[in-house]
């Protein structure tokens, strides 16, 4: 590991425009830092300053940056409101790890592309302009949706994929004062060269995520998360889905998708096609077919597209059966349905 | 269920009432309490801490190592290079026995594989080290490396693993397939496999004038240290290695590496100590793996649904300097009654590290394929698949006409099928589901040899009525701390609290190697024999003496127990103490020696029978293991808890093995993509929903006078194909390749 200076930020002021690299729960940094992808000179630990709360916000909720993944999952306005969040959160890691990672660290945090985490590999995201070492790789892991030949990674969070469904906020502060973006757009897609703009300025730092009114979205919202391992391992693929049913009828939809792009993936066209239907299986097999518009291989990835449908589809299925009272003891599990017996 | 657990079989020595109990382990309260060293616990004072340096590139030569930068680098007290590092004894090559893999010992520019040792740097602290091993900045000439089965170059080859045939041949299989009413053939493909230890491989190394002290973790004491001797060019007698604890080593660590030497040789070059340990990432080239194999099978089935003939071919990939080739066919020698046999292995070379064992080598990924083979034969000749393997149930070792020592498989197959309620299998493919999900039932027998090596014990009966057991045993988890001393107790004829167990380092009589599930009958049986030794001296002094009331028993002889010697003729008895102190002794020492006599005129095997259930969605392919449930024969069991921990942990490998562990290689640079553990996968808690391992009686008086079997990797062998074979049950999808991702399967 290099040499580095480690300063602790006590204040937000101190934070925002220091030069080095933010340290929160270091569960992501500090890994990199080891295998030597992440060189800071400096680390600033942000870990103390006061954006440890969970507040009510205009019918929503405000999530402070510095929030423990563990804190929000078992937050009672989370699981009654937001229970896809919880459930996509405790599919995650392991507790050891949500009980260390934060809020604003789960957003950032970098990809597991293995090129990505291979200093000897070319890759445009760790170095702009050396190349994507992923393509024609090892591939397996790869998005299918938004990528370019600059850039085929996925960004691995599960939590940003249900905050995407809820039209969640992210709340940013720099030297140049506050900015909000769209969880959806918040990490940006590559371009044609490479990873695309970095989603923070230099000097930038996340202080809150912003969750507005589900709505009647409480009632029917649910994560579903493929791997090959019970916990403990990234998604495959995985999808969030919130729905609003009145009547029979779905008055609103929600559905995102994890493991398929650079950014979690809202299905917007998706959405719009399952509004004013009835919340029946031909519906959602129509949605979960426009979901994945426009995915396309980046490698030896094509059966991801099949699957993103079909995870897309059972998170449609388990929503629309509504939230259960308790998430299942196998959160976001495709074996913890009440679909299966 | 615990009637079964705890029916315990024997050989022709009558235990004592310690061996057969569910004794918790000895060290149980020290690993718990972190009180436990492991050898990179050790920090002797003036430690230096070396960081090795790995080849980035799979093929090619080091062409620059910036020395200057990392040398520079506050902290860093040296740099050892092919320029100028300290040379062993002997050449890196030299195989002094079966056991040893290329020494990487800096000798020349050349990479060979991935992750190859390239430099050591030496540094006050961890952190100045491991940076400058990164400041050296290797640059090289790199070469296209081969590191798949599909791209390494062929070779043929008269030996397999430990140096076994390549092939064998027994019968006519050309012309019993002629014969035969039906021909079933199978290929099945399995990964490059790590052994994932917790504890990274590790050695703290200090000299004392010519007096060498080395802790590292080891499965093989006594021969690791004439190994270092030899590499060293030093008498044996100069070194002291210690292993009290083993954090894992599924074989890795039954072989030494280059990386030990280089340590060794740096602190006798600096005259400080010196600590090497491998990071994560550096667990998956130097130190050994599983190699891939593509194995082919092929059944011919008579009309009856008896095998007619079998054959098993593996090609599989070694080094491209050393010969280590998994001998997967072997699997299919001793199984199933097929009265004409073929065999073989296929070499081919690739730019990796040496492949190593690795828990069950050859059997783990030749049972899996010849399970799905028997599968496949047994849908062909419309059997049920336990039948089909009852009706191919070999009475005698096919391989060799021997009888068997013992082999209580079909009380496996039926304590086992009961349990897990077999009868109820519905036969087609997609016939069984639960809500959504499909389900299916597969099967699979489990077989491992029941070798035995070399070792010796010492037991010492002290004037107080406790002892001190000696032997170099290795404990990697599996419980020799405790087992060992229960067999050592019962030689002894005390109680196990009055034993003191001095073991895990080398100025110990060898144990010999833990390994090929061998050590606690190897280990034991020294350690058996050296307590009845001592028994044997103090029976002597008693059945000698007028003023014991043991006087003259010798003809009827004497019982031990419970730190008594008793006449076999009437009721009287004298306690140890009372017999040492009047023939005014401090302790009678006995010795012992644990090896089979002779070669074996008999076939020596642990059996097992093993269900599985899968449930698998069906639209996302996902495989979750609901229920594993296996029942073994493996001899006298010395410790059921103990036991039936391994018997689990090898099942739960098995589990791993057939959905997970995968090791992804980039074609292109031949680095592996997945070297960590978030990367590689092995199951986790909640991948192992319902387990039980049962383990029936058997009596085996020729396996060793104490009937003890091994239990260490017979857990993996059956577990792999009754797993595969659920999800072919569940999903009419013949597994081909190994592990079985959810694309496969959709
Ligand atoms: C073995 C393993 C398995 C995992 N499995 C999963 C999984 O299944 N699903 C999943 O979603 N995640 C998983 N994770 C990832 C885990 O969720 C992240 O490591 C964690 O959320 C990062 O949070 P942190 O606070 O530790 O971030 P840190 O490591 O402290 O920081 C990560 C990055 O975020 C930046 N950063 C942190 N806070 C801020 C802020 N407030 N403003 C701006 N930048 C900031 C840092 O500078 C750094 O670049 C896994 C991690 C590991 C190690
Ligand atoms: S896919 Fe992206 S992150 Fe991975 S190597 Fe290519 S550029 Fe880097």
């Amino acid at each position: 590991m290099n040499r580095f200076d480690y300063v602790r930020a006590e204040t937000l002021g101190a934070a925002i425009g220091a030069e080095g690299a933010l340290l929160a729960g270091g569960t992501n940094l500090l890994d990199l830092m080891k295998i030597g992808v992440a060189t800071p000179d400096r680390l600033i630990d942000i870990s103390r300053l006061p954006l440890d709360r969970i507040e009510q916000s205009g019918g929503g909720l405000r999530i402070g940056a510095m929030v423990r993944n563990a804190e929000i999952a078992r937050d009672p306005q989370v699981l009654a409101r937001y229970p896809a969040l919880a459930e996509a959160l405790l599919s995650g890691a392991s507790a050891q790890l949500r009980n260390a990672a934060t809020t604003g660290g789960n957003v950032m945090q970098a990809t597991r592309c293995s090129y990505f985490q291979d200093p000897l590999s070319p890759c445009n995201r760790r170095e702009p302009g050396s190349g994507c070492g992923a393509l024609g790789g090892a591939t397996r892991n790869h998005a299918v949706l938004g990528w370019t030949e600059g850039c085929i990674a996925v960004h691995p969070s599960d939590m940003c994929v249900a905050l995407a469904a809820y039209d969640a906020v992210v709340e940013i502060t720099g030297p140049g004062g506050l900015r909000e973006v769209a969880m959806e757009e918040f990490h940006p897609l590559p371009d044609a060269d490479g990873a695309g703009k970095p989603p923070l300025m230099p000097g930038e730092i996340i202080t809150h995520i912003r969750l507005p009114d589900p709505g009647a979205l409480a009632r029917n919202a649910r994560y579903v998360k493929l791997r090959e391992r019970t916990s403990f391992a990234f998604a495959i693929v995985s999808a969030a889905a919130a729905l609003a049913i009145e009547d029979g009828v779905i008055t609103e939809a929600r559905l995102a998708l994890g493991g398929v792009a650079a950014r979690p993936w809202r299905c917007r066209k998706a959405e719009e096609a399952l509004k004013g239907q009835p919340a029946s299986a031909e519906s959602f097999a129509r949605a979960a077919e426009l979901a994945t518009e426009g995915a396309r291989p980046s490698g030896d990835n094509a059966a991801k597209t099949p699957l993103a449908q079909r995870i897309a589809l059972r998170a449609l299925e388990r929503a629309a059966a509504g939230t259960p009272e308790r998430l299942p003891a196998l959160p976001a599990s495709v074996f913890a349905g009440d679909d299966n017996g | 269920m615990d009637d079964l657990m705890n029916m315990q079989g024997q050989g022709h020595v009558r235990l004592g009432s310690s061996a057969g109990q569910a004794l918790t382990r000895r060290d149980g309260m020290l690993k718990v309490t972190g009180a436990a060293t492991y050898a990179a616990d050790n920090r002797p004072d003036g430690l230096l801490h070396a960081v090795l340096a790995t080849a980035g590139i799979a093929k090619g030569r080091v062409t620059h190592l910036d020395v200057a930068a990392a040398e520079a680098h506050p902290g860093v007290v040296k740099v050892y290079t092919p320029a100028n590092a300290p040379r062993t004894a002997l050449s890196p090559d030299e195989k002094i026995h079966p056991f040893v893999w290329r020494m990487e010992t800096l000798t020349d520019d050349s990479v060979r594989y991935a992750g190859q040792p390239i430099a050591l740097v030496l540094a006050e602290t961890l952190e100045a080290a491991a940076e400058g091993a990164r400041l050296l900045a290797p640059r090289y000439e790199a070469e296209v490396p081969r590191v798949t089965l599909d791209d390494a170059e062929p070779f043929e080859t008269d030996t397999t693993a430990f140096g076994r045939p390549a092939g064998h041949a027994s019968g006519d299989v050309d012309a019993a397939r002629s014969g035969a009413a039906r021909h079933v053939t199978a290929t099945v493909e399995t990964s490059q496999q790590y052994h994932n230890a917790i504890e990274p491989h590790a050695i703290t190394a200090r000299w004392d004038g010519d007096r060498l002290e080395i802790d590292t973790p080891n499965q093989a004491i006594g021969l690791s240290k004439q190994t270092f001797a030899a590499f060293l060019g030093i008498d044996p007698s100069q070194i002291l290695l210690r292993s009290p604890f083993l954090g894992g080593g599924f074989g890795s660590k039954a072989i030494l590496y280059g990386g030990q030497l280089l340590a060794i040789l740096a602190a006798r070059d600096l005259g400080r100590p010196v600590k090497l340990v491998l990071r994560r990432d550096q667990m998956y080239g130097p130190v050994g793996h599983r190699a891939p194999t593509r194995q082919s099978l092929q059944i011919d089935l008579d009309a009856e649904g008896n095998i007619a003939a079998l054959e098993h071919d593996t090609v599989t990939l070694t080094s491209t300097f050393d010969q280590f080739l998994e001998s997967a066919s072997n699997a299919s020698h001793s199984l199933y009654a097929a009265p004409n046999l073929r065999t073989s292995h296929h070499g081919r070379r690739a730019d990796v590290g040496t492949p190593g064992p690795m828990r069950a080598p050859g059997e783990a990924p030749g049972s899996a394929a010849l399970e799905i083979a028997m599968d496949a034969a047994a849908q062909a000749a419309g059997m049920d698949p336990l039948e089909f393997r009852l009706k191919n149930y070999a009475e005698t070792d096919p391989s060799t006409g021997m009888a068997f020592s013992s082999k209580g498989l079909r009380d496996c197959y039926t304590e086992a099928a009961k349990l897990f309620g077999w009868a109820e299998r519905s036969a087609a493919p997609r016939s069984m589901r639960q809500g959504r999900l499909l389900k299916g039932w597969g099967m699979g027998t489990a077989q491992f040899p029941c070798p035995m090596f070399q070792a010796a014990a010492h037991a010492t009966l002290r004037a107080d009525g406790t002892a001190v057991i000696e032997t170099s045993a290795a404990d990697m988890g599996q419980g020799a701390w405790t087992a060992l001393a229960q067999i050592a107790a019962d030689g002894l004829g005390i109680d196990i609290d009055k034993v003191e167990f001095r073991s895990g380092h080398s100025d110990l009589p060898d144990a010999g190697v833990a390994g090929g599930s061998g050590h606690t009958a190897t280990a034991g049986t020294a350690l058996f024999n050296a307590g009845a030794d001592a028994v044997r001296q103090l029976a002597e002094l008693a059945t000698n003496d007028p003023a014991s009331p043991l006087f003259g028993a010798g003809n009827a002889g004497v019982t031990a127990r419970s730190g008594r010697l008793y006449r076999n003729d009437d009721e009287r008895s004298e306690p140890y103490e009372d017999i040492l102190a009047r023939a005014g002794l401090d302790l009678v020492r006995g010795e012992g020696k644990g090896a089979r006599e002779g070669e074996p005129d008999r076939a020596m095997f642990s059996h097992g029978a093993v269900f599985a259930e899968v449930l698998v969605d069906p639209d996302l392919g996902q495989v979750r293991v609901s229920r594993l449930i296996g029942a073994f024969a493996a001899g006298r069991i010395v410790n059921p808890r103990l036991a039936r921990s391994q018997l689990l942990g090898g099942m739960i490998w098995g589990i791993g093995m057939a959905l997970q562990e995968e090791a992804v290689h980039d074609r292109r640079s031949g680095r592996l993509t997945n070297a960590d553990l978030a990367g590689y996968h092995v199951p986790v808690n909640a991948d192992v929903p319902m387990i039980e391992a049962l383990t029936v009686h058997e009596d085996d008086p020729y396996v060793n006078a104490l009937g003890i079997k091994g239990v260490g990797e017979i857990g993996v062998t059956g577990t792999v194909g009754a797993i595969g074979n659920a999800v072919w049950h569940a999903t009419g999808i013949q597994p081909t390749r190994l592990p079985i991702h959810p694309e496969s399967l959709i």
